[in-house]
């Protein structure tokens, strides 16, 4: 009885519950099949972007599941993705420098 | 949506550990950013040495990724055993999500060793020593949060956790599967996608 009106405080809280978890696990753990696939499969030309979109989903996906920032407060999710907007920007621009200024 | 507020709270009415936590995250893809950039203008520059796709063993690298993964559920349930108060099932994910740690570890220092050999050395090339820097920081991430999570562990034996428990095993979470994301990028764009 105690362990259950713990469980849904939890879930209340985080949104998930231990199954839920082990489901999210799941899926990561399928994406990550598919992608070691795409070493040994020929995709063409979606090898590229497939493996990208996939790379993005896993992320996501243990951000916002396993990491809660689905459920918490926005300012968290402002930090976090701030930093990481910055970082993409920031190193973007850098990399194409690089490419403009290389002869 | 429901906003948690969890131990000292800030004007912004949440938890100031919290609100750290992910302002360091957020500078931590600062510096993960700049290390991967780096990678990936280097990676095509071996002068003389190997090549990434003559020395990666991709069947080793995805079970190591793998067990990285894995361990990030670990974490999540310990955190959630937190929530619950279960001090006996928060010590045994703590422990379960470091043994895994450990064995990305283990199979981290197994590739270094095993490239090396294959005549990989860190300043052998510019994709040598950008590869090394880049996974070398991120093996010291994991080691850092291998070191946090046995303390946790030997500190709640002794019940003397400073502030909330189930704060404390979120932020170490929080780090922990930080480490986990960083490695679903490194993953993908330094070991598959060919140079």
């Amino acid at each position: 009885m105690t362990t259950n009106t713990a469980d849904t405080t939890h879930e209340k809280q985080h949104g998930m519950s231990d199954a839920g978890y082990i489901r999210i696990a799941i899926i990561l753990a399928a994406i990550t099949g598919l992608e070691v696939s795409t070493y040994y499969v020929d995709f063409g030309v979606l090898f590229l972007p497939a493996l990208l979109i996939m790379m993005v989903i896993k992320f996501v996906m243990v951000v916002s599941y396993f990491m809660h920032l689905k459920f918490d407060n926005k300012m968290f999710s402002f930090l976090f993705y701030a930093g990481l907007v910055l970082a993409v920007g920031v190193y973007a621009a850098f990399l194409a420098t690089f490419k403009f200024f290389i002869q | 949506m429901t906003d948690v507020i969890h131990g000292h709270a800030s004007s912004t009415g949440i938890s100031n550990v919290k609100l750290g936590m992910w302002a360091f995250l957020g500078s931590e893809c600062l510096l993960f950013g700049g290390l991967i950039s780096t990678y990936m203008l280097y990676r095509g520059r071996v002068t003389g040495g190997p090549r990434p796709s003559q020395i990666f063993d991709i069947p080793f690298t995805s079970v190591s990724s793998f067990v990285l993964l894995m361990s990030s559920l670990t974490m999540v349930l310990a955190v959630s055993a937190a929530h619950k108060d279960d001090d006996r099932k928060i010590n045994l994910w703590l422990t379960v999500t470091a043994l895994l740690g450990a064995t990305f570890v283990g199979g981290q220092v197994y590739e270094f060793t095993a490239f090396y050999k294959e005549g990989l050395g860190f300043s052998t090339s510019l994709f040598g020593s950008s590869f090394y820097t880049l996974t070398g920081f991120h093996g010291v991430h994991v080691t850092v949060g291998i070191i946090m999570l046995m303390s946790l562990v030997g500190i709640l034996k002794r019940s003397s956790v400073p502030g909330k428990k189930a704060e404390v095993v979120e932020m170490i979470g929080l780090y922990w599967h930080f480490v986990d994301i960083v490695w679903i990028i490194i993953f993908t764009l330094v070991y598959l996608i060919p140079v």
